[in-house]
């Protein structure tokens, strides 16, 4: 593999966990032919604050943009930017993060070099000349196994697929220019709607608790939210069925047709387990069921279950979860 | 307003998957198909924005072989005025040369927008709306989950990671759509009927040479799941307990 370029995702100029997932693919596919990681990091001036950081993580080069302009993220600045320095650098791989950024930038900059991608990447590993990875198919029940022969090969990553790695490096920084005059981008932002404050997003959060029907009324999820509490570093999901019921915004819907999570701990409170959830949180590393129907088929792809009353077994869960957090 | 949703046929995703003989791919012989997913969502909202606007008209496409003409049927029954198949043996597993080849055919078009489902149901990997806009030189929008459209520009919104943003954009672009959005209609017999007689046009797709390979499919190895611990708030210690020793994530 020749040098890779990582895309090192910030916003509001703090940079996103997925940057040093990125960096951490990066420096995998670098390492197994010699050649360097190259982070390119964009934002408002102060950015380049945040690129020792990328060498904390392998970045042997960071080339950082900073324009005013660049506050709030530019898929199309961006997109100019990261495709000519792809051009210039010659690089075998480019690695984005498939979030919400990343699945608007990598396929763009893909096209501008007249590349295929291989998008939600699970894993991946580089043979001279070509790039295989794993991605999820047909509703996640299948894992397909892609190869790439064109150059650079282009990827976006799962989020929490790759566990970021210490490897300190140098980490030599770089100024760039943007591709483009951020003033002449066409689609533009004009507000952002903070989300919840302070709690983990479900795409960033190791631990997730997540409802579903069971829980009986949405008033009930006020036991989950306690116990997501407890984790102290756990998001709230749910199923579709609540969201259509407007017991939970669209937004925490995980599943086929709602996010794709791979946290370490997934907690599912009264879900029944239907395939199209299953196929947004099957990845987690370690899955718990807590339903009332011991048939329920959450419990197939549970590591922990427990029969009983969602609303008597939560509770005492979370007093525990507790005490364990206090033990440490 | 004048619209154009690009439209695939996949397997109906409850169907048990088999992986074909040579470990590659699924095996598709004897499955159900419809229309994918978003894509749905994607003819729903053109159809309401063209319904508000004077002179809409929507206009599906699919690439693919023969039997896509039943998806393109079903857009017809839920109101597009008309069908573009592009046809191919199949639909290649490499989205740029997808892309490529409906950018050729949408060149020219003059569509006010071009619409995507925010990813295929087979592929999911939502590479073809923005590799479109990308070869059209048109401003994209991914996943948007509200669309609005008037005189001449589009607001959008995106759902982020622990937030959302609302984008302003010119006409033409290129948006692809997420759920949430709009649920799609059921044909009505009427419009069954009246589908029948709308122009479905097929040409053959410009495809060149693939560069990404499904190279094998598997699937997932089963869970060692059902592991059942216990009944009711007795369990609670030990299911803590093993969080803490075995999972070692507590
Ligand atoms: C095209 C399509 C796309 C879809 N996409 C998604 C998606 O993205 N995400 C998604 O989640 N769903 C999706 N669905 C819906 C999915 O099929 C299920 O209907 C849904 O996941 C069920 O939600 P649920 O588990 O909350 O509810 P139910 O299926 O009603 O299950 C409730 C469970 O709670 C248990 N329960 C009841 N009372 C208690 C109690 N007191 N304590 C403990 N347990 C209790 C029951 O035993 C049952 O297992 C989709 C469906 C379709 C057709
Ligand atoms: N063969 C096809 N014909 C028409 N549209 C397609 C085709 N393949 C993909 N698309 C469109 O591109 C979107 C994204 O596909 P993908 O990048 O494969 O996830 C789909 O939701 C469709 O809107």
């Amino acid at each position: 593999m020749a040098n890779v370029l990582a895309f090192a995702e910030s916003r509001g100029g703090e940079l996103r966990k997925v940057a040093l997932e990125a960096v951490t693919a990066a420096r995998a596919l670098a390492d197994a032919e010699g050649g360097e990681v190259h982070a390119l990091l964009m934002g408002a001036p102060g950015i380049a604050a945040k690129a020792e950081q990328l060498g904390r993580h392998g970045a042997d080069v960071v080339l950082v943009v900073e324009h005013p302009a660049l506050a709030n993220h530019s898929a199309e600045v961006a997109a100019a930017t990261a495709a000519a320095r792809a051009r210039e650098g010659a690089y075998g791989a480019v690695v984005f993060s498939a979030s919400a950024q990343g699945k608007d930038l990598a396929p763009r900059v893909a096209a501008k070099l007249g590349v295929p991608m291989a998008a939600d990447v699970l894993s991946l590993e580089g043979a001279p000349g070509s790039v295989s990875v794993t991605h999820p198919g047909y509703a996640s029940k299948v894992t397909r196994t892609l190869t790439l022969s064109a150059k650079p090969a282009i990827l976006s990553l799962r989020p929490g697929a790759f566990t970021p790695a210490a490897v300190t490096k140098a980490g030599r920084v770089e100024t760039l220019a943007p591709a483009m005059d951020p003033a002449s981008a066409r689609v533009v932002v004009k507000e952002m709607v903070q989300g919840r404050s302070g709690k983990p997003d479900l795409g960033d959060a190791p631990v997730i608790v997540s409802g579903g029907r069971g829980l009986r009324a949405a008033e009930n999820f006020r036991l989950v939210e306690e116990l997501a509490d407890a984790f102290g570093n756990a998001a709230v999901g749910c199923t579709r069925a609540v969201a259509d019921d407007g017991w939970r915004p669209q937004s925490d819907q995980i599943g086929q047709t709602g996010r794709t999570v791979s946290p370490d701990l997934y907690v599912a409170v009264g879900i029944s387990g239907a395939i199209q959830h299953l196929a947004g949180m099957r990845t987690a590393k370690t899955i718990v069921a807590i339903n009332r129907d011991k048939e329920a088929p959450i419990f197939k792809v549970a590591d922990y279950g427990i029969v009983g009353d969602a609303l008597e077994v939560v509770p005492a869960l979370t007093a525990a979860v507790r005490e364990a957090k206090q033990g440490h | 307003m004048k619209i154009v949703v690009c439209i695939k046929r996949v397997p109906d995703m409850e169907s048990r998957f088999r992986i074909t003989a040579d470990g590659k791919l699924v095996d598709e012989a004897g499955l159900k198909f419809d229309m994918s997913d978003f894509d749905g969502y994607a003819v729903e909202v053109a159809l309401q924005l063209t319904e508000k606007l004077p002179q809409g008209e929507v206009v599906v496409v699919s690439l693919g072989p023969d039997a896509v003409q039943e998806v393109l049927r079903k857009a017809l029954s839920m109101g597009a005025a008309r069908a573009i198949h592009l046809k191919a043996d199949r639909v290649p597993a490499d989205g740029f040369a997808v892309a490529r080849a409906l950018a050729a055919e949408l060149q020219g078009g003059g569509y006010d927008l071009i619409m995507f489902g925010k990813h295929a149901m087979d592929t999911m990997s939502g590479v073809v709306g923005p590799m479109t806009a990308e070869l059209l030189g048109l401003p994209n929008v991914s996943a948007a989950s509200k669309l609005d459209v008037a005189s001449g520009k589009g607001t959008a919104r995106r759902e982020l990671e622990g937030g959302a943003e609302i984008v302003e954009f010119p006409l033409p672009a290129v948006v692809s759509i997420d759920e949430g959005i709009a649920r799609p209609r059921y044909p009505s017999l009427k419009g069954i009927m009246a589908a029948k007689k709308k122009p479905l046009e097929t040409k053959p797709a410009q495809l060149d040479v693939a560069r990404l390979e499904v190279t094998k499919t598997e699937l997932p190895a089963d869970r060692q799941g059902g592991r059942i611990i216990g009944e009711g708030a007795a369990a609670v210690p030990e299911l803590v307990r093993l969080l803490q020793t075995e999972a070692k994530v507590l």
